[in-house]
């Protein structure tokens, strides 16, 4: 079930850089069809294609779109999030560096629907090259005049800043993101208002995700019913999975939403060495770990949160049979505390107090009781906080606990690993 | 990455780059939008961002440099103190993590003789531990400068360390 690839179309075609190379396979037709459809014509084909949001939290697009106010006076905002940054997930750096101008495209037609004349798009500040070679495609596109007073000789103007992060990983939260985009420290806003009414500078601003933009431009030339048709019933289309950990071909693949996820594995070589698996993140860090025994799931919204975890940002992070789970959450414990922003109480003590248990579990110095002491502080924070960060924090806290708790209560009574011990 | 400012006047940016902050300001609706982008021309003018620098940045954008001080320690790119003249800085999540990037760290600290989170005596290099670069079809990985560098091994680290000048 590998079809004709609709995301990735241009990742091997390097000429894809330039605007004519661009043009040459089908470019910015999407663009000028949306102009003549027009901002609810294309709604209509977004919303039938049952787009959801790419970035991680799988909300419908078209759904998003809507809340922009009917009646207002000031401007509306389009804000891109290129900070990616959810471990795991590497799906937008292709985007931005194979194939930058399906951004611009999907950014132009996203902006026209929702009535916006300026656009900031927001890259991680690490990502040098991604900003590169976009902020080139922007000059390109803008000198053609796609973008500018009158995009394709239309009434519609539009305007791209381009805009860089500086290294935090909580502002990829929308709005973080928005915060920094103001100048201030990365920290989320309470919600309501939603962005959607009060966003970027006060005004209503819609954030979509790179790879979700890039969508954009198929459906409008193709149209919301075969979208929809390439997903399962209640989540369209195809999506840039990033495979990585133990598997023999990492990297990013396309493929169905709803692909299961052992054949996604396979199609990444495999476990790697002909090790056996034991366990697969699949929806970036945030995302609750599956055993082995249960990666007979699909990969869309519905099928993995029926399993008990998240489709998340699709970052599928393979561990095979040597790895130490202890371990690998005092990693994932580690990133939370870091990453943390400080703003509320629960999430600030809670992802420093979870780190310092795993890493006196690992330095053999644990007690009994460390592991249940996970889970009481993981619950016990959850949905007290701004943002869904510690939300986020917490699936791993529980999962990799509650699934390998002979691995945790070894290392607490054995001071060493058990993994280990059986010659890995 | 060398001093601009008037000679014990601390750090001030020249006509040209004045122009530049004038220029980001008028980019956005609000001109303190433009702080993270003036922050990085600081960055790159002086190598680090000093009290000083806060305080004379604060003044471009009438803001206060307690909110100037705030805003550079919230971001991890934004040096305070002096790095090296290179900053390698390793990825240390799950990815890398289960492909040895524990092993790359040491490696690299054995080599250089520094811990992560130090600067070699002479200046050359900063070694620095960071979370997921996104890259981790690459692991283990790590940024160099401005660079990628994946799949470390033991010899590429040496070719990387190699041609650091």
């Amino acid at each position: 079930m590998t079809a004709a690839p609709v995301l990735s179309r241009n990742f091997d075609r390097p000429e894809a850089l330039t605007l004519a190379g661009y043009r040459a396979s089908g470019g910015y037709e999407a663009l000028s069809r949306a102009l003549r459809l027009g901002p609810e014509g294309i709604a209509a084909e977004v919303r039938k294609a049952n787009l959801r949001g790419l970035g991680g939290a799988g909300f419908p697009t078209a759904t998003k779109w809507g809340f922009i106010p009917a009646k207002r006076t000031g401007p509306v905002y389009l804000v891109v999030n290129a900070d990616e940054g959810e471990p795991g997930t590497f799906k937008d750096r292709y985007i931005l560096e194979r194939d930058p101008h399906a951004l611009i495209e999907g950014l132009l037609i996203t902006a026209f629907a929702i009535g916006s004349h300026t656009s900031f798009v927001y890259i991680r500040g690490e990502y040098v090259r991604s900003w590169r070679i976009f902020a080139a495609a922007v000059a390109e596109a803008e000198a053609a005049g796609y973008l500018g007073a009158r995009v394709l000789g239309s009434d519609f103007g539009h305007r791209v800043v381009v805009h860089r992060g500086a290294g935090a990983y909580i502002c990829g939260e929308e709005t973080g993101l928005i915060s920094s985009l103001e100048g201030k420290k990365g920290w989320p806003k309470l919600k309501p208002p939603f962005p959607a009414i009060k966003g970027a500078f006060g005004q209503p601003t819609v954030v979509n995700n790179v790879e979700t933009l890039a969508a954009v431009p198929p459906i409008v030339l193709h149209g919301g019913e075969w979208f929809a048709g390439l997903g399962s019933k209640t989540h369209g289309g195809t999506r840039l999975y990033s495979v990585s950990g133990h598997v023999g071909r990492p990297g990013v693949y396309e493929a169905s939403v709803a692909i299961p996820l052992r054949q996604l594995i396979a199609r990444a070589g495999g476990v790697a060495g002909g090790r056996a698996l034991k366990a697969v993140v699949p929806g970036g860090a945030s995302a609750p770990l599956l055993r082995a025994d249960e990666i007979d799931v699909t990969m869309d919204v519905d099928g993995l949160k029926d399993a008990g975890s998240m489709a998340g940002s699709a970052g599928v992070i393979v561990m095979d049979e040597t790895t130490c789970i202890p371990e690998a959450l005092h990693v994932v414990a580690r990133f939370y505390a870091h990453e943390s922003c400080g703003q509320c109480t629960p999430c600030r003590e809670c992802t420093g107090w979870i780190f310092k248990i795993t890493g006196r579990i690992l330095a053999g110095k644990g007690v009994p009781q460390d592991p249940d002491t996970i889970l009481d502080v993981a619950r016990r924070g959850g949905g007290t906080t701004i943002c869904a960060f510690y939300d986020g924090a917490i699936g791993p806290y529980i999962s990799y606990v509650e699934k390998f708790r002979a691995e945790f209560d070894y290392h607490v009574r054995h001071g060493a690993c058990d993994v280990r011990a059986r010659g890995h | 990455m060398s001093g601009t400012g008037p000679p014990g006047g601390g750090p001030a940016f020249s006509e040209a780059q004045l122009a530049e902050v004038r220029r980001l300001q008028r980019l956005y609706p609000d001109r303190q939008a433009a702080l993270l982008p003036v922050l990085r021309m600081a960055l790159e003018s002086w190598g680090h961002i000093s009290s000083e620098a806060e305080s004379y940045v604060a003044g471009l954008f009438d803001l206060s440099p307690a909110h100037v001080h705030e805003v550079v320690t919230f971001y991890t790119l934004f040096f305070p103190a002096p790095v090296g003249r290179h900053v390698l800085s390793v990825c240390q999540n799950l990815s890398c993590s289960l492909l040895g990037a524990e092993t790359m760290i040491g490696y690299l600290e054995q080599t250089l003789g520094i811990a992560a989170g130090e600067t070699t005596p002479d200046g050359r290099v900063t070694l620095l531990r960071v979370e997921c670069l996104c890259a981790c079809e690459v692991a283990p990985m790590m940024q160099v400068d401005d660079e990628y560098v994946g799949g470390l091994t033991r010899e590429k680290i040496d070719a990387v360390l190699g041609g650091l000048a």
